[in-house]
């Protein structure tokens, strides 16, 4: 077991499996093709499964996949398969509820793309280099959005850590 | 984005819409020149960037000219206020990881940043900066870095923390000055920042037994912030106490009611790092193990997938060590088979085919039926593989699991599938001797509705040579003249092959035999017409006197031994007109193909794909070919042939390997030389064998080589004589010596040739080569046939190795000795594991091993040797094999 918990790899696939955006942090699939193939691999294996209100799990060829869907997108986090797997489950909740933010809920592929900027900077502010930076999904978009935002993502934001403070306090 | 995009196809409207739609290279490296602008828009810049972060995420590449462009135009935006523009640039230089003389570009930009008032600035700045640079740099920032690990923001804290992580794999001299400030975050109130300090701490002094030890007492006493934390702490404890195992082997084990109580934490994540923490403890107590179980076992109802993925994980991990632990759980698992997840189907069933008792197979194999109907054929692989080595632990139970195989074979499935059932059921018959005509009779029915011409084919052959030795053989052939009329054209010239091997054997079918064959002839298919002439010629059935009983045998059930490979090489530079071609000139050998052979060590075919006879057809060709060796012919019987061993690198001019051939009193070193170089001839080639390291070893008889040409293997023979019925060792080094020849490719003459000798690699004669891999069934059955009269027990400490399946491999290498039973898998984490090995000893003599290995913490593995022989003095060699390996 690795001696801190590692992400290998964090992917947003289209409905087709195509890459909306993604990102490797370990050199276990050096090249573009070994990268495609993997995504491939994943989209296959979980395309019949329902993931759209748990996180689902899958492992094989040596890798343990958390993901889950929403509308036309794919969220997929990818560990060892030594990794705890709930570890990796926090941190593709993390991505999907900062997405989730961050998009207004209007999570779909258009809108992800569209906004590729933000997603972007969602991932870098999630994990780097494979070490976990932050799995709280409103502090990562809070972290994303911090200036130049419009009233309703603050607001939103705002009703998230309203919404966090009170299940804490429960 | 920048302007819409006409779409392509108007029937889809917005599904196949995309802001980079039609988006190319080239025409974005244009734009990105707005970056030079003096009057910066930051919208558009903004846009821009994005777009190249697109394309490099889809997989498009820069080139070395292409990156340093974008990376100068980038270095201006820091001129630009727009705080979402400099999140764009951060992300952009990161993903062009420039070269060390352009990072001196943006350093004062960052360094400026990292001292800026926006704390998203300070963080992100420090997070690029530790990405792109190196030492010298990293010296002249490093105060600012150690100033933002004890920021006050916990986003700057955390990221010069993981930063410092980064750093450590390249800069530790630098980073391990850090210690004070990090060991002040590990305290710090924020929970994320707690987490990478552990981490960063941990990282530093992980080769400082004492401070980690130090480091886990204390924290041990309070408690984390955050779940994170407490899992990384779980990992430091657990390997503290893996350490620490061999200084208290006695009494309490230390931290473990850290761990317990960890089970009772709010976090799952938490409560499964411990429960897997504690399965994993080596020599761990069924005590130990009962409230980590518990946790697990309310894993296995929740609602939420990954947990109760995670809990049949662990808990499968624990059924290979310690069954009994976790049979409280069977009726969780038995209602998982059905869960929706296949993973956790799938390990849910081999999990309780691991822990089932005889008992309750039968009702197993009833819910597994029900489960087999909606699974991906990957996963059915998985359980039939489960089932097959479950009817090999239970062979009394063969009838019902033979059943279910030959029931799922009739269901719908793909060739992978199709193939593990038969390559089982083939496993079986050979195993138990009880399920053969069972077996045999489900192979016929599944070849009658087969669509796969492989397995066809396959089942007949298998069929050809199991079928006639069976009580009733007749009741086989309307199972295979069926595939004559129905079937394609290689399935009936198969079905042929397969009648007449029926025919060959028993007499009083060959009339029927006969009639059959007689109608094939009228076969549409050439083949078949020509398998069927032919063998009417042999068996006789023409009316002629055929060949006798014992050839005919010979051409049916013997092998070809010669390689296919090298039997097409030759016929191919056979003249037909000339003479007729002689089988026995073709070269024996095979081809040295390391690569292909190396790519799947251990991985032997088993069930159809093996050559039911291989090793001894092996050694029969090797027989032969040394009995026509007029030299060597009176060596006697050849005990034992070795695997080819390389003398020589890949792809070297000369590939040469060695077949080491064991005699009672001799051994034969068979080296098979390849010249590969088109233009040169050897001739009299002969390997120089210098026996000085091998005392026991003298020289009898040599038998050279007289023309090498290209390509076309040639073997040289060296033979040795030793003490008879003697395990005899020893290192020999060789070298190849012979007369090369220049040829002219065009017009193949050769010149008079020069003497020249090539240095192969050493050889050595160890143990194993006396030993005979020879399996047995049931190893318990024949351990207690063979009784404890010559039986020799003894313990031995193998030192320190990497893992307990390592020393296990090791072991049977030395002994090379044939692993029953599948006991030369180990399961990973195991801290013990059983082995049973059985072979014949050069003298003919049955050796049985059962070899019980032990691992403790710090990677010590001992291991009890028991041998039983039919022979008192074998048991001891035996011992001192393992002894002076």
């Amino acid at each position: 077991m690795e001696s801190y918990p590692t992400v290998k790899s964090i992917l947003l696939l289209d409905s087709e499996g195509k890459r909306v955006a993604v990102k490797y942090y370990t050199d276990d699939w050096p090249t573009l093709s070994a990268k495609l193939a993997l995504e491939k691999s994943v989209f296959t294996k979980t395309q019949k499964t329902n993931a759209r209100n748990e996180v689902e799990i899958v492992m094989f060829d040596g890798y343990i996949v958390v993901y889950k869907f929403i509308q036309d997108l794919h969220f997929f986090v990818v560990g060892g398969d030594d990794e705890n797997g709930l570890i990796l489950a926090a941190v593709l909740q993390g991505f999907f509820d900062a997405v989730g933010l961050l998009l207004r809920n209007n999570v779909d592929k258009k809108t992800a793309l569209e906004n590729l900027d933000l997603i972007l900077s969602c991932l870098d502010e999630i994990v780097d280099g494979g070490i976990i930076l932050e799995t709280e999904g409103s502090v990562i978009a809070g972290k994303v959005a911090t200036n130049g935002l419009d009233s309703t993502i603050s607001q939103a934001l705002a009703t998230a850590r309203e919404h966090l403070a009170r299940s804490l306090l429960k | 984005m920048a302007e819409p995009l006409v779409k392509k196809d108007d029937d889809r409207d917005d599904e196949g819409y995309s802001p980079f739609l039609g988006i190319e290279k080239g025409a974005v490296l244009q734009e990105a020149r707005v970056f030079n602008d003096p009057q910066l828009d930051a919208r558009r810049c903004s846009q821009v960037i994005t777009k190249l972060l697109y394309l490099l995420n889809q997989g498009e590449t820069f080139t070395k000219v292409e990156a340093t462009e974008v990376f100068f135009a980038t270095t201006k935006l820091f001129q630009s206020k727009d705080t979402g523009l400099r999140r764009m640039v951060y992300l952009m230089i990161k993903e062009l990881s420039p070269s060390s003389d352009e990072v001196i570009m943006v350093t004062s930009s960052l360094m400026k940043d990292i001292n800026s008032k926006n704390d998203m600035y300070r963080a992100n700045a420090i997070r690029v900066l530790c990405r792109i640079i190196d030492g010298t740099l990293l010296a002249q920032t490093e105060r600012y870095l150690t100033q933002a690990i004890v920021d006050k923001n916990p986003g700057v804290a955390s990221a010069a923390l993981v930063s410092g992580i980064h750093l450590l794999q390249t800069n530790p001299g630098i980073v391990k000055r850090w210690t004070k400030e990090v060991q002040e975050a590990v305290q710090s109130r924020a929970a994320l920042v707690q987490f990478h300090a552990l981490a960063l701490n941990h990282q530093m002094q992980q080769n400082n037994r004492l401070a980690v030890n130090k480091l886990v007492t204390s924290l041990t006493k309070g408690s984390l912030r955050s779940p994170l934390a407490q899992c990384l702490l779980i990992r430091y404890t657990s390997q503290v106490i893996r350490e620490s195992s061999m200084n208290t082997q006695t009494g309490e084990r230390p931290f473990f009611d850290f761990l317990e109580a960890c089970l009772r934490h709010k976090a799952e994540m938490v409560i499964l790092e411990a429960a897997r923490a504690i399965t994993e403890l080596s020599g761990v107590t069924s005590q130990e193990l009962t409230p980590a179980i518990m946790v697990l076992q309310l894993f296995l109802s929740s609602s939420k997938p990954v947990l109760r993925f995670a809990a049949v994980r662990t808990i499968n991990k624990v059924a290979m060590t310690h069954p009994l632990a976790v049979t409280n759980c069977n009726i969780d698992m038995e209602s998982l088979i059905s869960d929706q997840n296949r993973s956790i189907a799938t390990l849910a069933i081999t999990t309780l085919l691991k822990t089932g008792n005889e008992s309750s197979v039968d009702r197993l194999m009833k819910q597994i039926t029900n489960f087999m109907s909606d699974i991906a054929d990957e996963f059915k692989i998985v359980v039939v593989e489960a089932i097959r080595s479950l009817c090999l632990k239970f062979p009394l139970k063969y009838r019902s699991l033979m059943n279910f195989l030959s029931n799922i074979l009739r269901e719908e499935g793909g060739f992978q599938y199709k193939k593990a059932i038969v390559d089982s059921i083939v496993i079986l018959i050979r195993d138990i001797p009880e399920a053969k005509e069972s077996g045999l009779f489900h192979l016929c029915e599944f070849i009658e509705d087969c669509e796969f011409t492989y397995l066809s084919t396959q089942i007949l052959h298998f069929l050809g040579n199991e079928g006639p030795k069976t009580s009733d053989p007749g009741k086989y052939i309307r199972y295979i003249y069926n595939r004559v009329i129905l079937e394609n054209a290689t399935v009936r010239a198969s079905a042929v092959s397969t009648l007449v091997k029926f025919g060959a054997w028993i007499d009083s079918l060959k009339p029927r035999i006969f009639v059959l064959l007689r109608r094939c002839l009228y076969d549409s298919d050439d083949e078949v017409r020509d398998r069927a002439t032919l063998y009417l010629n042999m068996l006789g059935g023409d009316g002629l006197v055929g060949e006798t009983n014992q050839d005919v045998r010979e051409v049916l059930f013997g092998s070809l031994d010669v390689p296919l490979v090298n039997l097409e090489t030759s016929l191919r530079n056979h003249e037909a007109s000339e003479e007729f071609f002689d089988i026995s000139t073709v070269p024996k050998e095979v081809k040295s193909q390391p690569h292909a052979e190396k790519k799947a060590p251990g991985k032997k075919p088993t069930g159809l794909g093996a050559p039911a006879t291989g090793p001894a057809s092996a050694v029969d060709a090797y027989q032969k070919l040394l009995l026509s060796i007029p030299k060597f012919a009176g060596f006697g019987k050849l005990f034992k042939s070795s695997e080819p061993v390389e003398l020589t690198e890949p792809e070297t001019e000369y590939a040469v390997n060695v077949v080491k051939h064991i005699y009672d009193g001799h051994v034969v070193f068979q080296y098979n030389c390849t010249n590969t170089i088109p233009e040169q001839l050897l001739e009299n080639v002969t390997v120089f064998v210098d026996a000085s390291e091998a005392e026991e070893f003298s020289e009898v008889a040599s038998q050279p080589r007289r023309t090498l040409p290209y390509d076309l293997p040639g073997q040289s023979f060296v033979a040795f004589e030793k003490p008879e019925g003697v395990p005899a060792v020893g290192k020999f080094s060789n070298l190849l010596k012979f007369i090369v020849k220049e040829v002219d490719l065009a017009t193949w003459e050769a010149d008079e040739g020069v003497e020249d000798e090539y240095q192969l690699e050493d050889l050595e004669v160890v143990a194993a080569d006396y030993m005979l891999k020879v399996g047995v069934s049931n190893f318990k059955n024949a351990w207690d046939n063979i009784g404890a009269d010559c039986e020799r027990v003894d313990e031995y400490g193998l030192g320190v190795r990497e893992s307990l399946a390592e020393a296990v491999s090791a072991v049977i290498n030395i002994l090379g000795m044939q692993a029953c039973e599948g006991t030369d898998v180990v399961p990973s984490n195991a801290r013990s594991h059983t082995c049973l090995l059985s072979g014949v000893f050069i003298g003919n003599v049955k050796v049985l091993a059962r070899i019980s290995f032990g691992i403790d913490g710090p990677k010590q593995v001992a291991m009890k040797l028991a041998v039983r022989s039919e022979d008192q003095s074998i048991s001891d060699t035996i011992h001192e094999i393992v002894a002076n390996g």
